[in-house]
């Protein structure tokens, strides 16, 4: 019976390390997206930071040695000190680029969930809609944001509506594809109790979805911060990706790195959020 | 009349007929096959692959809609799911999501009602399940599993239960374990059981009567009285009446597919029933 489902176990987990399947096996989807495994052991970790310190202190000393400029590549340690000097700074940009993220996501998030709910409840208009997500999905709505500006200024509302845009399809493409795993014996045994089709789609179809969903949710979010970041970049005067094309045309390049590292841990926040969502919530699957 | 009502059977199986369509045209799944099951009965359905067992199982449970004909449950005919009807499907079928505790309520959640407590904890103890109430399926072996499904099945004090073949996908010794376990609840309950099984030992251990189907479309081809006493031991079941039994069965079974000179003397691979 778990004979079948411990196959996908095989593919995936290259260590063979018992002990840490548990966890890395929990959120399979989540960790193939994000391109490596989740929580490691003890000694792993040690391994990583090795690792970090080696490269980090061996650019470090590689820039130095050889008298690299600091507008081609600025050593690490002036990029952690600019952190900490500019932070103040750079904390309001932040703050406007999280705005616009969650607002952005929120609103993309939703309408991407309920579509998907709705629509694989009618696979003929499934069909019809199909080829439409796929433009939605892979068309860069980043595009946009020029054509978002001319009507809505450069305020915040281009920028949530193209986060929105940029999120919404990657949330809804991927919960479809969770509400389209229909286990008819599960459905079948709801059904035996005399449950309604509300009462199936709350106790089956979502709890089996969601695994997917947290899946969309997280690319959705991250494609969401991307856009933000893009949006700034094209117009107006304030958040990160502002911050990016201004530190970068007086060429304080520790200062633009500073706000790159901002960046990257912003996305690793919301792939280790949506991690320990998934590992609470959707570690029955596997 | 009178009579008649008097004998109502539990289910009553009255020419019942399915036809699947697909995409290669009509299938005729069942054909006209009908069949009483009497209260406090325990009644094994087995048959070929695909002779329809499971489609007439799922009819009598009102989950699948018949073509004609009709099912009664107590004289009244099946239209839809019923509560005085649990089911125990293929697997265990349990909610991957939800541990067992939860697993269990999760009928009474859907019909809104509050689960029996103390009822629930007697079936679990009777299947030894005590205490695994906090654990997930996952956690658990198969046949734990279908031991919960058959609790969660129970916790609801059907009147009848149907069985589909709940434990194909168990190990031998674990498949006896269980038949073992539903003759004790049924001695315990007296709960009317129809059960599918492509296991002709199975079918001789628990049931008072075996149904064989032919194959598609499934008809009902013998009905076999299984007379030994209850609860029946290894004994019992090591004695030649079983074993000439089970030996009739297969041939029904087999059919055409045996030569003329085995019947004489069965061998083992006859039992080998698949294509």
């Amino acid at each position: 019976m778990s004979g079948g489902d411990a196959i996908p176990e095989f593919s995936k987990a290259k260590s063979g390390a018992k002990s840490g399947d548990g966890q890395e096996v929990s959120l399979t989807n989540l960790s193939a997206f994000a391109g490596g495994p989740g929580i490691k052991s003890g000694a792993e970790v040690a391994a990583i930071l090795a690792v970090a310190v080696v490269i980090i202190g061996g650019i470090e000393l590689a820039l130095r040695v050889f008298h690299v400029p600091q507008y081609i590549m600025p050593p690490p340690s002036s990029i952690v000190y600019a952190l900490f000097d500019e932070f103040p700074l750079i904390a309001p940009h932040l703050g406007y680029t999280l705005v616009e993220l969650v607002s952005g996501f929120a609103i993309g998030a939703i309408v991407g969930l309920v579509m998907a709910a709705v629509i694989t409840q009618f696979p003929f208009a499934e069909k019809i809609v199909a080829p439409y997500i796929l433009i939605l999905v892979t068309t860069p709505m980043l595009a946009l944001v020029p054509l978002l500006i001319l009507r809505f200024g450069f305020g915040y509302t281009p920028r949530i509506i193209a986060v929105a845009l940029a999120a919404g399809p990657m949330v809804m493409i991927n919960a479809a594809t969770g509400f389209r795993r229909v286990d008819s014996a599960k459905i079948a045994l709801a059904r035996s109790y005399g449950a309604s089709t509300l009462q199936i789609f709350w106790n089956i179809r979502a709890p089996m979805a969601l695994p997917m969903i947290l899946v969309g949710l997280m690319i959705g979010a991250i494609f969401g911060l991307l856009t933000a970041v893009g949006a700034e970049m094209v117009g107006g005067g304030f958040g990160l990706g502002n911050r990016l094309t201004s530190y970068s045309s007086m060429i304080q390049m520790p200062q633009f790195f500073a706000v790159v590292l901002i960046l990257s841990t912003l996305g690793i926040l919301i792939y280790v959020l949506f991690f320990l969502i998934g590992k609470k919530w959707a570690s029955w699957e596997t | 009349m009178s009579t008649a009502s008097a004998r109502t059977p539990k289910l009553g199986v009255q020419a019942a007929t399915k036809v699947y369509q697909t995409g290669s045209g009509d299938l005729l799944a069942l054909d006209h096959c009908s069949l009483d099951v009497q209260s406090n009965e325990i009644v094994s359905i087995v048959g070929p692959s695909g002779c329809g067992k499971t489609t007439l199982l799922w009819s009598m449970s009102g989950l699948h809609r018949l073509t004609a004909g009709s099912i009664l449950l107590d004289g009244k005919e099946i239209t839809g799911p019923r509560p005085e009807i649990g089911i125990v499907f293929q697997e265990a079928n349990l909610l991957p999501w939800r541990n067992l505790d939860a697993n269990i309520n999760f009928p009474f959640e859907i019909k809104g009602e509050k689960p029996d407590r103390a009822w629930i904890a007697h079936l679990l103890n009777r299947v030894g399940l005590d205490g695994f109430g906090g654990k997930f399926p996952r956690e658990l072996s198969g046949g734990m599993q279908q031991r919960a499904a058959i609790v969660r099945a129970l916790a609801l004090k059907p009147s009848v239960l149907l069985m589909d073949e709940p434990f194909g996908a168990l190990d031998s010794f674990t498949r006896e374990e269980m038949n073992r376990l539903v003759e004790e609840i049924w001695l315990d309950t007296k709960t009317t059981i129809v059960f599918i099984t492509h296991s002709i030992e199975e079918a001789i251990f628990l049931s008072d009567r075996v149904v064989v189907l032919t194959t598609r479309p499934g008809r009902v081809a013998k009905i076999y009285n299984v007379p030994f006493p209850r609860p029946r031991s290894l004994e019992i079941m090591a004695t030649k009446e079983v074993f000439d039994l089970t030996n009739k069965i297969k041939m029904d079974i087999v059919g055409e597919r045996v030569r003329p000179s085995t019947p004489e003397r069965p061998s083992a691979e006859i039992v080998r029933i698949r294509p």
